[in-house]
């Protein structure tokens, strides 16, 4: 399963990761079924000047941001956060014995359809009363995405960040490429980029889910938002013609694309963009962790992936969202919900961004004076966008896009050809994981 | 043991003694006196513990597990279980596209394991069995990848393996565009990539147990083939080989286990994706996460599970009426 986290945030170090996942998915196999329902362990939350939360802000630069932003919490409100952490992996795997064990009061997940599914499945406590304080604070695109499929509000969202096509600008001047806004422009750079010995596109899909953000890319700009909601949702068919069209979009331009994705990292990918060895890279602006040295962080800049269908232009944006969520039966509501809304303000999310340049505020309210010129530019990107997605494995059932679309999107990048049989599986797999729910 | 042990008679505090026919009749009797009712918890706890955790662990799992095998449960709650028949076995065996291949993988890692390692470890077991100089510093060499954890094995190989930063391509300049060897993306080369490291790890356990096993050869059989005018290679072929024949015995079953749980290797190389798929991975990939498929996830669990015990069961039948008979 699934590295389901294209958060890349805090997916500094993969491998370490990927290790304990393996130590993880062993323990699991040894025992047959879960019985992981003993990784609770909620403080003691019985005084009323306390409150748990779990949290998978295990890096470093997360974890510090967080742990300002609860003693802010506390000075105001008298009330301390018992903090939690779990590995960033290690708390996705154990997320369903989780939440139905004893978990802390409240605990970070994500916007969407992975928030949703738990709401659905009374997993969490609505927040509407938390909401009806905060909601000024935040745009219409963000409350969609705070909401379960019942209409309520479950999630309070604290930063993201969007996808997009980054670029050196050093690279550019050199050359003289202008950022391009159509899919033609896109094509004749990428051709005129290979002609000057550079790989016009970086990529690596060795982890599985960069590619689906290209996908996520192309389909919305191609079909729009709503067909993209539907194919997520299961109720478009991956047979449809439309599909079929995203694909033939992604194998004219794979060709550009870096040789043998599926063997390397994102962050391998990333650093032939820090030595300029490719001229693009999509990705999410996490992509900037790996621009460690000054000069060349300076040097980062990005565009919105390219208008395919003048009908859509340019209007949906990919803009994974984190925040946090209620528990289903939250030792210290009261304090919860207050805590919950002190997550909402523009000045808890400022003490984040503090720590943190690579993502940006989810509140319309929050201060960007202190922003550098990408945050600035990621934030305009997000408040200018008709759509926000989420991406694909958290717009969809993660089981589904895990197990069918991850090996499925691998196996197109290696061989294109095979699309149609490719499309063909995937709509039959889906059809079985939708019907199962 | 208490003290009233010790005042009994030697041999009825070795109970059972078998054989020893005076013995035999006052086992009943001494055997009641000499459990005392603290003797007897501390029997029951022995026994019963481990008892009841390999019932609960071991077997109460592996049931329900084949159980869940016909139902499909995303792990929230146990009202979610529904009853789907063969629906899962159906699915997997007509449209997971990993599945084959995985099961395919299974059989080539077997394969590979009892062609190549294991002739190798017999080999160097022999070797290092002529007592050669530093043959202490050989054998720890050769045995350290068994000792390194698999996971760790793992990260040491993709370093070398890696297509743009590793070892090999470095050398051999294989990691520019054009002439572009992907040895972990690629699934015509990731599954022997992955193999020779574990044939690597393979040779040192395959050396180890058949070096035991060669320390239990009399030698006097050496020196009576010799005397017979043997050459080196047929005592090894025609009195050495035939007495390892219990060391075969494990040899195989070990081997056999080794291809059937191969998990660690290939998870930390690239989880099981393109050309590497393995059916341990397939289980732990529909098992994991938050919303899992655990039902589906047990129909592989219990695919593998016949295909172990059909492969393992008849195997021992055959060796113990072999021994019995023998």
């Amino acid at each position: 399963m699934p590295d389901l986290a294209p958060s890349g945030l805090s997916l500094s170090s993969p491998s370490r990761r990927a290790l304990l996942r393996g130590v993880g998915g062993a323990a699991v196999l040894g025992a047959g079924i879960p019985l992981l329902s003993a990784c609770g362990g909620s403080g003691t939350a019985s005084d009323s000047k306390s409150v748990t939360l779990g949290s998978n802000s295990s890096d470093a630069v997360p974890k510090k941001a967080f742990a300002e932003i609860y003693a802010a919490f506390q000075k105001q409100s008298g009330i301390t956060v018992d903090v939690n952490t779990k590995d960033h992996n290690t708390f996705q795997e154990q997320i369903n014995s989780y939440l139905q064990g004893t978990p802390d009061d409240v605990f970070t997940w994500f916007a969407g359809y992975r928030m949703q599914f738990f709401a659905a499945k009374n997993l969490a406590t609505p927040i509407d009363d938390v909401w009806s304080k905060i909601g000024g604070n935040f745009p219409d695109a963000m409350k969609k995405l705070s909401k379960g499929a019942d209409g309520k509000y479950y999630f309070v969202p604290l930063y993201t960040y969007p996808w997009a096509l980054f670029y050196r600008k050093s690279v550019f001047e050199q050359h003289g490429y202008t950022v391009p806004t159509t899919w033609d422009q896109l094509v004749a750079l990428c051709k005129q980029m290979k002609k000057d010995g550079l790989v016009p596109i970086a990529f690596g899909d060795k982890d599985a889910w960069p590619a689906m953000g290209t996908f996520d890319q192309i389909n919305f700009r191609t079909n729009g938002y709503d067909f993209h909601v539907d194919l997520m949702a299961g109720k478009a068919a991956w047979t449809d013609a439309k599909v079929r069209k995203v694909f033939d979009h992604w194998t004219e331009l794979l060709p550009y694309h870096q040789d043998g994705a599926v063997g390397r990292t994102w962050q391998d990918a990333a650093q032939t963009l820090v030595a300029k060895k490719a001229g693009m890279y999509l990705l999410g602006t996490f992509v900037g962790q790996q621009f460690t040295n000054k000069a060349d962080a300076d040097d980062l800049d990005f565009f919105a992936f390219p208008e395919i269908d003048p009908a859509y232009g340019q209007d949906t944006v990919e803009a994974p969202t984190d925040g946090y969520m209620l528990s289903k039966a939250p030792k210290n509501k009261a304090a919860a919900a207050k805590l919950l809304e002190y997550l909402g303000t523009p000045a808890a999310e400022q003490i984040y961004l503090k720590a943190d340049s690579s993502v940006v505020a989810a509140s319309s309210k929050a201060d960007t004076s202190s922003y550098t010129a990408l945050q600035k530019k990621a934030y305009e990107m997000i408040s200018g966008a008709k759509s926000l997605t989420q991406f694909m494995d958290r717009d969809s059932r993660p089981d589904f896009t895990s197990t069918v679309m991850q090996p499925a999107l691998q196996n197109f990048v290696r061989n294109p050809k095979n699309i149609d049989s490719i499309l063909s599986s995937v709509e039959r797999q889906k059809k079985q994981i939708f019907a199962s729910a | 043991m208490t003290a009233e042990t010790t005042t009994n008679s030697p041999e009825a505090a070795a109970v059972p003694p078998p054989g020893a026919a005076s013995a035999a009749k006052r086992t009943p009797q001494g055997h009641r006196r000499l459990l005392t009712r603290r003797d007897r918890i501390t029997l029951g706890l022995m026994a019963g513990v481990p008892t009841i955790l390999h019932v609960a662990l071991v077997w109460v799992t592996a049931l329900a597990s084949i159980a869940l095998a016909f139902t499909t449960w995303d792990g929230i709650g146990f009202d979610s279980i529904k009853w789907v028949g063969l629906q899962n076995f159906r699915d997997l065996f007509t449209s997971n596209p990993q599945f084959w291949p995985a099961v395919q993988h299974n059989v080539i890692w077997f394969v590979v394991l009892i062609l190549i390692p294991t002739p190798l470890g017999l080999f160097l077991a022999v070797q290092l069995d002529k007592k050669i100089r530093f043959s202490r510093v050989y054998q720890t060499a050769l045995f350290l990848p068994v000792v390194v954890s698999l996971a760790v094995t793992g990260f040491v190989w993709q370093l070398i393996y890696n297509p743009d930063t590793g070892l090999i391509n470095s050398l051999i300049g294989a990691n520019k565009p054009g002439h572009y060897i992907d040895w972990i993306g690629d699934p015509h080369l990731n599954l022997w990539a992955i193999l020779v490291a574990a044939c690597w790890r393979h040779t040192g356990y395959m050396m180890i147990l058949y070096l035991a096993g060669l320390k239990g050869v009399d030698p006097s059989l050496r020196e009576a083939s010799s005397l017979d005018g043997a050459n080196e290679w047929q005592t090894f072929k025609n009195v050495i080989f035939p007495t390892l024949r219990p060391t075969n015995t494990v040899v195989l079953v070990v081997t056999i286990i080794e291809a059937l749980r191969a998990f660690d290797l290939v998870f930390v190389f690239n989880k099981g994706a393109q050309g590497t798929e393995l059916l341990s991975i397939l289980v732990t990939n529909n098992i994991i996460g938050e919303s899992s498929r655990i039902g589906y996830g047990s129909a592989i669990a219990v695919v593998l599970l016949v295909i172990s015990l059909a492969v393992i069961i008849p195997y021992l039948i055959a060796t113990f009426r072999k021994e019995r008979r023998a």
